[in-house]
């Protein structure tokens, strides 16, 4: 029985991270669909492309070519030693020692290439925290990345370090152990494995008996898996929920022109009536026909749509958007990157309020996403200038939230800015949005 | 004063049961605004000069909606939408040709679901097509040469991912064009879009406008060129606000391309 107890901790570890990860995948998918609908399944052979371009290719992130290589070297590390994990939860299950090393010569070279690769995602790691935290880049500093969202990323840098450490370490041990021939470790086949880059640790672990060796490796390796099921856990309160997120959000993401903004239906059937010579405008509405009118625009998250809210959970905070943003640039309050951040906080604020209580209405709360989260001065300034959306490298549109913000304020509150509606007023009255008659439309051609 | 402008209406060709190749769109700036003015008449010099058969609304035209649109009134903007939609229809137009990026990008994006569909080109597109087709001849002229420095209007070039056609345009002016710091995907927008033009802008610590200039004079050019009525605004306003209205003119491509031409 003791000889397998340490398999029986390992699933119940498992198990236990399986179902957090579970609880939080739902959570997340609940909180998503409190969105509106919008078709975003059409033209899937388009969309595929798009996210093996977009996300998987990170075509994007090489627009900024320090940060978008370094970043490539993190995410490649980061899958593929994905492939190392495997064989770990294998081997912790099943009490076996490199359940792969069957593969031979092709075991070696992958095992050596994990090995390189996590120098590599050491030394980016390290240049990564160096950019964020002293070299002053501006869209590291900005207001909204104050207390929480600047731990959230050092801490992911810092345990990037040391899953990256003991994983070598592991190696090594493991290294030094089948050169002695311990039992368990060492193969009749010879040296499982190549390592290339975790050898030049073998004389940190000289002089250690065969017991210390493997304590040292059986407590990197156990940390080492800890860690990587504590951070799939991790993810759902981190901007790093952009690793699963950046696929679908990418996928689902607007296809058409940028400069096209969705035209509202419920709109174009009210003006199509206005506009019917024949249409009886005090009609009763026909039956079965929505009785409360339809709110225009978005005031709270819950007036946007489904795909808005999965982008606000798979923003990587990384303020490419708000660093392109002329708004922003020119000292004003907006930043998109701030738009986006203060979606997810509020939806988040909601999903905590609906764990404690399903039946939980967020139009009784007294925070919602407009002024609670985010100003009028904010929405007003944006010149929807589509920079902000051009530079997202996962294929997030900030500017369709402030857009859905300003119809809310317009045509539910009539509160646009004051010069605003003395142009609306002109277009409605003279078909310009200055004071200029509509007969004098071609006047031009006759004055010199 | 040069040749007396040929600008036949929709309603006189209709009268004569006619239709023309393509529809010039002027836009609200275009019909108003007395800088947007020369942009049109130096189109419609263009156009005249080698006998393009197009007519204009005239007092049918209606502003497009965009601003509203933009502000977040749905309603007004509809119902320009559908006025406009219902004009056209009737007129059967087919093709349409603007000088103003924001009517080139509502007609040809936002009116096909109100039942408005058409062909729509910018005009520097427009320009680009027919010197394609050797209709059009464009040689250096007065800006062979010269350093310019092209400003991406937003609602072509994001907006639409138009980059190309009035760099084209201006390297067969044969001038030295050089690009601003951010430029085409990532070109700096003027300040106007998003109806700012018709309001103050929020509390900052400088005017996008003087930033996009200060862009711009960066190059050190001759002139600025834009494709915009409302760019060329702001990008004439910044470059007052650093007192070089003097030396460096705002000029759109089409305006450049008549005044090589002589026209
Ligand atoms: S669209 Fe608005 S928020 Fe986005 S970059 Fe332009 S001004 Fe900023
Ligand atoms: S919206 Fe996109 S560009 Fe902006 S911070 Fe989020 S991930 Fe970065």
């Amino acid at each position: 029985m003791m000889q397998f107890l340490p398999q029986i901790l390992f699933v119940a570890v498992f198990a236990f991270a399986v179902y957090f990860f579970v609880r939080n995948v739902k959570r997340l998918k609940r909180n998503v669909n409190l969105g509106k609908d919008v078709n975003r399944s059409d033209q899937k052979k388009k969309r595929l492309n798009k996210m093996l371009r977009v996300a998987l290719g990170q075509s994007k992130m090489v627009t900024k070519p320090i940060a978008g290589a370094l970043h490539v070297i993190v995410y490649v590390g980061f899958v593929i030693i994905n492939i190392e994990v495997l064989e770990i939860i294998l081997d912790g299950i099943l009490g076996t020692h490199r359940l792969f090393s069957f593969l031979g010569p092709v075991y070696d070279f992958l095992i050596g290439s994990f090995e390189v690769l996590a120098l590599l995602v050491l030394l980016s790691v390290i240049i990564f925290w160096i950019r964020r935290n002293l070299m002053n880049i501006k869209r590291f500093l900005s207001k909204e990345l104050k207390g929480w969202p600047k731990n959230d990323a050092n801490y992911i840098l810092y345990f990037e370090v040391v899953l990256m450490l003991l994983f070598l370490t592991m190696n090594a041990a493991d290294y030094q152990l089948q050169l002695s021939g311990a039992k368990h470790y060492a193969s009749e086949a010879g040296i499982m494995g190549a390592f290339p880059i975790s050898q030049y640790l073998l004389p940190v672990l000289d002089g250690l008996s065969t017991s210390t060796l493997i304590v040292v490796e059986r407590a990197a390796w156990w940390l080492h898996i800890i860690g990587i099921l504590f951070f799939l856990n991790y993810l759902y309160y981190s901007k790093h929920l952009h690793i699963l997120l950046a696929f679908p959000n990418v996928y689902f993401s607007n296809l058409n022109p940028k400069g096209e903004f969705r035209n509202l239906e419920s709109v174009t059937s009210e003006v199509k009536m206005m506009m019917d010579p024949n249409a009886d405008p005090f009609a009763e509405p026909a039956e079965g026909e929505d009785e409360i009118p339809e709110k225009f625009g978005a005031s709270d998250v819950t007036d946007l749509s489904w795909f808005q809210l999965l982008s606000s959970y798979t923003c990587t905070e990384c303020g490419r958007c708000t660093a392109e943003c002329p708004a922003n640039q020119t000292g004003k309050k907006l930043s998109p990157r701030k738009i986006m951040m203060d979606t997810r906080d509020r939806l988040e604020s909601i999903g905590e309020s609906l764990n404690k209580n399903s039946d939980h209405q967020p139009e009784n709360d007294d925070k919602k996403l407009l002024d609670g989260y985010i100003s009028r001065e904010e929405l007003w300034a944006c010149t929807t200038c589509n920079a902000c959306v051009e530079a997202c490298p996962v294929g997030i549109d900030p500017l369709s939230i402030i857009m859905d913000m300003r119809q809310y304020l317009v045509m539910e509150e009539s509160a646009a800015p004051a010069e605003l509606n003395n142009a609306m007023t002109n277009i409605e009255n003279n078909a310009a949005p200055w004071p200029y008659n509509q007969q004098d439309r071609l006047n031009w051609v006759n004055e010199s | 004063m040069s040749k007396q402008l040929h600008v036949p209406t929709m309603a006189s060709y209709l009268a004569e049961g006619k239709q023309p190749e393509v529809l010039f769109w002027v836009g609200c700036a275009g019909s108003f605004d007395d800088r947007a003015k020369k942009i049109t008449k130096a189109f419609v010099k263009i156009l005249n000069n080698i006998g393009v058969d197009f007519a204009v609304l005239g007092t049918e035209e209606s502003c497009t909606g965009d601003p509203a649109k933009r502000a977040g009134n749905e309603f007004l903007f509809q119902m320009q939408a559908m006025t406009n939609i219902e004009v056209l229809n009737a007129y059967e137009v087919k093709k349409i040709v603007t000088a103003c990026p924001h009517c080139f990008n509502t007609i040809k994006n936002e009116y096909p679901e109100l039942g408005g569909n058409y062909d729509v080109v910018h005009h520097t597109q427009f320009l680009k097509q027919l010197l394609n087709e050797g209709r059009l001849k464009i040689e250096g002229g007065k800006f062979k040469g010269k350093r310019i420095t092209y400003h991406d209007p937003c609602y072509l070039g994001r907006a639409n991912d138009e980059y190309e056609a009035p760099r084209d345009l201006l390297r067969k002016l044969e001038v030295e064009l050089i690009e601003m710091k951010s430029c085409k995907q990532k070109g700096l927008c003027c300040g106007a879009g998003g109806a700012q033009m018709f309001k103050d802008a929020e509390k900052g610590d400088k005017e996008v406008n003087i930033h996009r200039t200060e862009e711009a004079l960066e190059t050190k050019p001759e002139a600025i060129a834009a494709g915009c009525p409302f760019c060329n605004t702001m990008m004439t306003d910044g470059v007052k606000n650093k007192e070089k209205q003097d030396d460096i003119e705002v000029l759109d491509v089409v305006e450049m391309i008549a005044n090589a031409e002589d026209l």
